[in-house]
């Protein structure tokens, strides 16, 4: 059922929430469960109000046993059913990923198309909540690196609701994102899914300058950085990849045709991280019509750090923007590594 | 039991033991490449335990799952063909000796990590629950996934949802090479008891036995009295894998292999039916495994470019964006 409710105040949180209410009121084979997410309602509020409004027999609390969640939930989309569980934290998910890398993400391919796995695993991930490691993680690439699975996360209030409920009714298997810091984020949502497909990036402002591609909890601090380079005479156009895996090539080899400049934003560590696969596959695509090498803004090359130390760690507005100050504007030699 | 019912049993465990045998041979020659997990002396296992589901109920198997498969009621010639990596496999050559499954037969997989099917097999159960059809699943595994945490993790959700899964425990005392005393605190037995559930040991080398237990606990499942446990004694004849065979490994006390071959299964039920019977059957399913081979050598090899299909639903595309 696609609500005709438009342009609520809702947080992130209340979004996706409502996403789940409306796949589980669409269909019945559609079941919710994993650590706190029945009467209590998750601990981010997520599932909230569910149990009561569709039952124990279809939003349900789980043991703390991530691994037989997430092999439950397999054996349940083989006989039948769309099961959305939660891994509560980034880490949590850690004893689940042989369930997930090894069967949930292979057995479509391996049965030639016989057999689908149409389950969801959110996961509430990134930082900025004071969480420390544990709590805190960026754990994507683990995932896109993982052929079979896609991995999706929302960076708007819309696309929470929107991304949501494309991921439930897909015959794939999804990793559903959460960026944990922005479930408490407000504003006036379309609970609708007239965005683009699950799979496809979105430029969230144009713009001729430079490309900043983001994803997630960077898309509102790519957007901030916009707005403040523009004060610098910069016109910075955000894309918002939505779908880290399958890649959106076609959006965002034409962004960065056009501007030829890009930076790519994310919280997780930059070593072996996602941003490192879109810098070579952008290359590959578009070194002809590039000025500079595209850069990196991500987390340091450390464990998560303690709530002290998380404005540094995570990217912000001015290391984005220096970042695009190296670009190359002036045909100076970039200094790189320190 | 009757005649019938053990001619049944006994022809099941010659097709198994006739398969891998062939199956060990075209392993150490080279056809079947990475080899196999023999399952030879265990088949009183499967075949006692299948021999009590239908078609509708469901099995997770393991990596040494021909057995499990074929007890089913799956058709050599295509878990053959499957084996060889041709199209004619039921995964199309993709899954190959430690993915064989046919779903149309409820196999929802064999597996090639130890354990991890407790936990589909219960999400399998939870959704005949829910359906109340009376269907079941079965889990098999061996001892050496009592130490898996999901597959303890899998005990605890099946007890508390009181799911309609019986598990397998085919403990064959050793864990690739480890011994059982090595490796399994207390029992695999008295662990299932821990969780509330049921649990029964049986004679693995004695298909009757095992037979009749699984039809007692199989039919509380039916009845929704929750999760059962099954620990079979049994013993594999081969090592572990087939290159040990070929590299002539074998860390067992060789006394301790002899012991459990005179207590071969399908020589002591042979020994009920009596010689002419025995000699019907071997020969009807030497026929049968002979045409298996035949089949499967015949069968046409994947088109390379097919490796990259499948990996979403709907389209059989390859990875958006991959380069060429």
């Amino acid at each position: 059922m696609t609500t005709a409710v438009r342009n609520q105040e809702l947080s992130m949180s209340a979004a996706l929430n409502r996403a789940l209410a409306d796949a589980l009121e669409a269909d019945e084979r559609v079941l919710v469960f994993g650590e706190d997410v029945g009467p209590l309602g998750g601990v981010f509020r997520v599932t909230d109000g569910l149990t009561a409004r569709f039952g124990e027999h279809r939003v349900f609390d789980t043991p703390l046993a991530e691994s037989g969640i997430v092999g439950t939930a397999i054996g349940m989309a083989m006989n039948g059913m769309r099961p959305v569980v939660e891994m509560q934290f980034d880490a949590f998910a850690y004893p689940a990923f042989e369930q997930i890398t090894s069967h949930l993400a292979k057995i479509h391919n391996r049965t030639r198309g016989r057999v689908e796995l149409p389950v969801v695993i959110r996961v509430p991930y990134g930082g900025g909540i004071g969480g420390v490691e544990h709590h805190c993680d960026s754990s994507e690439a683990y995932y896109t690196h993982t052929p079979g699975l896609r991995v999706v996360t929302p960076g708007t209030l819309g696309d929470a609701y929107q991304l949501l409920r494309d991921a439930i009714d897909s015959p794939d298997p999804v990793i559903f994102l959460e960026p944990k810091r922005r479930y408490w984020s407000k504003g006036p949502v379309a609970l609708d899914r007239s965005g683009p497909a699950m799979d496809r990036a979105l430029v969230r402002r144009p713009g001729k300058d430079v490309t900043l591609i983001a994803y997630g909890p960077m898309v509102a601090t790519a957007l901030e950085t916009a707005a403040a380079a523009a004060e610098e005479g910069w016109d910075v156009e955000v894309v918002d990849l939505r779908s880290l895996s399958p890649f959106d090539d076609e959006t965002v080899t034409e962004s960065v045709r056009r501007t030829g400049r890009a930076v790519v934003v994310h919280e997780a560590a930059g070593f072996s991280g996602y941003g490192a696969e879109v810098v070579a596959r952008v290359t590959e695509r578009c070194f002809h019509h590039l000025h500079a090498p595209i850069l990196r803004v991500t987390g340091f090359d450390i464990p998560y750090p303690p709530p002290k130390l998380e404005e540094h760690h995570l990217p912000g507005v001015d290391r984005i923007l220096d970042a695009i100050a190296r670009l190359q504007w002036d045909d100076e030699v970039v200094g790189f590594g320190g | 039991m009757t005649r019938e019912h053990q001619m049944a049993l006994y022809r099941s465990m010659k097709l198994i033991r006739e398969f891998e045998e062939r199956c060990l041979d075209m392993a150490i020659a080279g056809e079947i490449i990475g080899g196999i997990h023999p399952y030879i002396g265990q088949e009183a296992v499967a075949v006692g335990v299948c021999s009590q589901l239908t078609e509708r109920d469901f099995i997770t198997s393991t990596h040494r799952g021909h057995g499990h498969v074929l007890a089913k009621g799956a058709d050599p010639r295509r878990l053959l063909a499957e084996l060889l990596g041709t199209l004619e496999g039921f995964n199309k050559g993709r899954g190959g000796s430690m993915h064989a499954a046919d779903m149309k037969l409820g196999i929802l997989g064999a597996n090639g990590i130890v354990g991890a099917g407790g936990a589909i097999g219960s999400g399998a159960a939870w959704v005949a629950k829910a359906r109340g059809n009376s269907e079941v699943v079965v889990s098999f595994f061996g001892d050496g996934a009592m130490s898996q945490g999901v597959l303890l993790e899998a005990f605890n959700l099946a007890a508390i949802w009181s799911l309609p899964i019986l598990f397998v425990c085919e403990n064959n005392m050793y864990a690739t090479s480890l011994k059982l005393e090595s490796g399994l605190a207390g029992s695999a037995a008295r662990r299932a008891e821990g969780f509330g559930m049921v649990a029964r040991t049986v004679d693995g080398m004695d298909v009757e036995a095992v037979a009749d237990v699984t039809g007692e606990l199989i039919q509380r499942c039916r009845e929704g009295k929750g999760p059962a446990f099954l620990e079979c004694s049994t013993y594999r004849f081969f090592g572990h894998h087939s290159v040990l065979e070929l590299l002539g490994v074998e860390f067992r006390d060789p006394d301790e292999v002899v012991r459990w071959r005179e207590r071969d299964p399908i020589v002591a039920l042979g020994a009920k039916l009596g010689d002419d019977v025995v000699a019907e059957i071997d020969e009807a399913v030497k026929g049968t495994i002979d045409e298996a081979v035949e089949f499967a050598k015949n069968a046409p090899s994947p088109d390379p470019k097919d490796a990259l299909m499948y990996l979403y639903s709907g389209t059989a595309a390859v990875r958006p964006g991959v380069i060429l």
